[in-house]
């Protein structure tokens, strides 16, 4: 009996001698309730759903499982920085809000306590200046990338010159939808084109002032940033007055099959922005359904795979795992930190061929980030969608933004930031 | 000729009436239910949202609960294979609506009877975070289309008749012209209904005098009943007037944001007063966006409506057909 009881009391203090071998943490900031719910759960769907795989196919990342515990934000700032407190105590390695606003609260919390941010495709733009942003990543694109992507697409349209033509912009009145005013404002003055502003302040249930306006002035071309309910109305609107909606380009928030499937048929034509493939001619979507949805292990009902929002959300969950990958690879050991796996996302390149490895080829741009940069390359393509077809069908190749204009809205945004927080710039 | 600014503020002040009819319907289902029991009920928002989540999941053949019972069961369950007709989809919506008045009564209210007007007010509260929730389990989050057939667009003949008259073709959309009628009949029915029927005198005594009624054996259960029941009705209404313009999703329940002004400007206690005050609201932030939008930064409606309303209850504390409240010591 008393060897025994030293057996155990041996074998205890090893166990508890040796390090604890724990999940990679990545808190997923979630909002499946509120107004914003219906882009809010396909993303956070998407993303959990590739960890998921991860998990069930290759047993983690470098033998570590992920775990990605929910909170949910209702798209609120408030709610979003208590989730931030709540889960960043439990060894969370990377946050992803889906929110603006949720980022600029967050920019100063995670420089703070040394957690990487990751905002693909929205949150602040300047972010993309590693030198001043030390923990926040915003690649492969972001707004500033998306407006000037738009513009370039416009002016292909028109022979390379958009002078003397009208272009409005229409957006959520926050964070978010202020974020390319001005870049646009650069570009009017650099392509000789009107800008008109033209705010809808959120939700967007009601949005016929705006449209009237539209409808006098006759802009030539309408610039849209939306979110929720604000991008099924406008879209219905702009039917309404029958503007023609192949003048009618959305960022790529405001491009998911929800956006336009309610306006019916008078949607087709309704262009938007994508830094993501479209459709599920990818082999992921085969090891997904194979290892999540059919094991059922699916976040959500197992239906919106393909689709826009879901698509991003897993692209979302790509780079991350690959950062994690990186990190693992630069700290040889398994069970990174949240500081290492910074190191992670700013040392990642993700080649064409790694993209094929993993399944999607073609589905994003390739890129290498670096200390000084933190945005990737910016290229968008344009999508259009068919109601008869009920799909997007890509129009171009990954367009590149105007850097000339960008890099120097970057360095002056980011600039400003460091003064006002009192940073010195890293990288040199 | 008329110059292009009077055309376009004739335009705009054209749609606000329209639009503020939107905005009365919702709020006419605060009105029906503050004046017959002085609740004021926060969950009138997320109604509209039940009902037309009920109207798309009945008409479309959805299996409620269709996520949880697969997930708890292993099933494959998502449709029946049907799709009804508008009418009868309508039909039995507004059956459910009655039954949800009903379970309202019977779970809620009948315990609450004789407390104060807060605690009441605190109870429509979790009903309404309660109901959303419920949406959500049964229907599923994902945006619904809604089709009962309501035309949508511009109305040509409207266009066709201004282009004429003043050379410029205004933009009226049919879906609004649509909601006018039907707020005007759904208006024209309520006052027929409290004036000349049996229920409806009840429900008028009710208003007037709660000891008053009792004493004379009219059932309160059954008034509440009631009258939830024709404001499920009213927001089943305006769930499909909103729904049918921005699909039917969650954030149909803020449309309650927009009846609020129109209340405090038209009284809580008033059938025309919503209708009024709808108008007024719709065509006072319309024009003040025309405005004054352009000079301040646009985006000034949600504000506005709210100040405008505030300036009536500075002059009329009641709202314009409010009753006046006059307390004897």
């Amino acid at each position: 009996m008393t060897t025994k009881l030293a057996s155990l009391a041996m074998a205890l203090a090893l166990a508890t001698a040796l390090p604890a071998h724990a999940d990679l943490v990545v808190p997923d900031l979630s909002y499946r309730t509120g107004p914003f719910a219906a882009g809010g759960i396909p993303y956070s769907d998407g993303f959990q759903d590739y960890f998921t795989l991860l998990n069930e196919r290759d047993g983690g990342i470098g033998g570590v499982m992920v775990q990605t515990p929910e909170c949910e934000t209702a798209y609120n700032t408030e709610k979003g920085v208590e989730c931030y407190e709540s889960t960043k105590g439990s060894g969370a390695l990377v946050y992803n809000p889906l929110s603006t606003g949720i980022t600029y609260q967050l920019i100063p919390k995670v420089s703070q306590d040394g957690i990487p941010l990751y905002t693909p495709g929205y949150g602040r733009t300047s972010a993309a200046n590693g030198k001043v942003f030390e923990w926040v990543f915003n690649y492969p694109a972001n707004y500033w990338d998306g407006a000037s992507v738009a513009v370039k697409y416009l002016l292909d349209q028109n022979g390379g010159s958009l002078e003397g033509k009208k272009i409005a912009l229409l957006y959520h009145n926050s964070a978010y939808g202020k974020e390319p005013i001005r870049t646009l404002q650069e570009l009017s003055k650099k392509h000789g084109f009107a800008l008109t502003e033209i705010p809808i302040d959120s939700p967007g249930q009601e949005q016929k002032s705006q449209w009237l306006q539209v409808r006098r002035e006759r802009p030539d071309y309408v610039l849209f940033w939306g979110w929720g309910v604000m991008n099924q109305v406008a879209v219905q609107e702009a039917v309404n007055i029958r503007f023609p909606m192949e003048n009618f380009i959305g960022i790529w928030w405001s491009g998911s099959e929800n956006d336009v499937t309610p306006a019916g048929a008078g949607a087709t034509g309704y262009k938007a922005l994508t830094f993501n493939g479209v459709g599920t001619d990818y082999p992921i979507y085969n090891d997904i359904q194979k290892y999540v949805v059919d094991a059922g292990k699916a976040s959500g009902a197992g239906d919106q795979i393909g689709s826009v929002i879901y698509s991003r959300g897993m692209y979302a969950a790509v780079v991350i795992s690959e950062a994690i990958r990186k990190a693992q690879e630069l700290a040889g050991h398994a069970d990174v930190t949240a500081a290492e796996v910074r190191d992670g996302f700013e040392a990642l390149e993700i080649t064409d061929a790694r993209m094929a490895e993993l399944g999607l080829e073609g589905f994003g741009q390739s890129f290498a980030a670096s200390c000084e940069d933190h945005g990737g390359p910016g290229g968008a393509m344009l999508q259009q969608w068919d109601a008869s077809a009920g799909k997007w069908t890509l129009l171009t190749d990954f367009i590149t933004p105007d850097d000339e204009v960008l890099n120097a809205l970057v360095m002056e945004d980011s600039a400003a930031y460091a003064k006002e927080a009192g940073l010195t710039e890293r990288c040199n | 000729m008329l110059p292009d600014q009077m055309l376009f503020a004739m335009e705009v002040t054209l749609n606000g009436l329209m639009a503020g009819v939107m905005y009365a319907l919702v709020a006419l289902g605060f009105v029906l239910i503050f004046k017959a029991s002085g609740i004021f009920n926060y969950a009138q928002g997320v109604l509209a949202l039940f009902a037309a989540l009920t109207l798309v999941g009945i008409q479309q053949g959805q299996v409620p609960f269709a996520h949880l019972i697969n997930a708890v069961f292993g099933t494959d369950l998502h449709h029946f294979g049907w799709t009804l007709p508008a009418v009868l989809a309508l039909a039995l919506t507004a059956l459910v609506m009655i039954g949800l008045a009903w379970l309202i009564e019977r779970l809620v209210l009948k315990h609450l009877v004789n407390q104060p007007a807060i605690i009441l007010f605190m109870a429509t509260i979790g009903l309404a975070y309660f109901l959303e929730g419920l949406g959500d389990v049964m229907w599923g989050a994902d945006i619904k289309t809604l089709d009962v057939g309501l035309p949508q667009g511009i109305s040509e003949a409207v266009e066709t008749a201004t282009a004429s008259l003043f050379g410029y073709g205004f933009f009226i959309d049919r879906l609004d012209m649509v909601a006018t009628v039907v707020a005007a009949i759904l208006v024209l029915s309520l006052t027929l209904f409290s004036q000349y029927s049996r229920q409806g005198r009840a429900l008028r005594a009710v208003a007037d005098d709660h000891q008053a009624a009792l004493s004379v054996g009219i059932s309160l259960r059954f008034i509440w009943v009631l009258v939830w029941s024709i404001a499920g009705i009213v927001a089943l209404v305006a769930g499909v007037m909103w729904g049918t313009k921005s699909g039917v999703q969650f954030s149909l329940s803020l449309i309650a944001l927009k009846a609020l002004p129109v209340l405090m400007l038209g009284g809580f206690t008033s059938i025309p007063g919503a209708i009024v005050g709808g108008l007024i609201i719709g065509m006072g932030e319309k024009l003040f966006e025309f405005f004054a939008g352009p000079l301040i930064g646009g985006a000034t409606e949600n504000w506005f409506a709210y100040v405008l309303a505030l300036l009536f209850l500075v002059v009329r504390p009641q709202g314009l057909f409010g009753e006046r409240i006059i307390e004897r010591v």
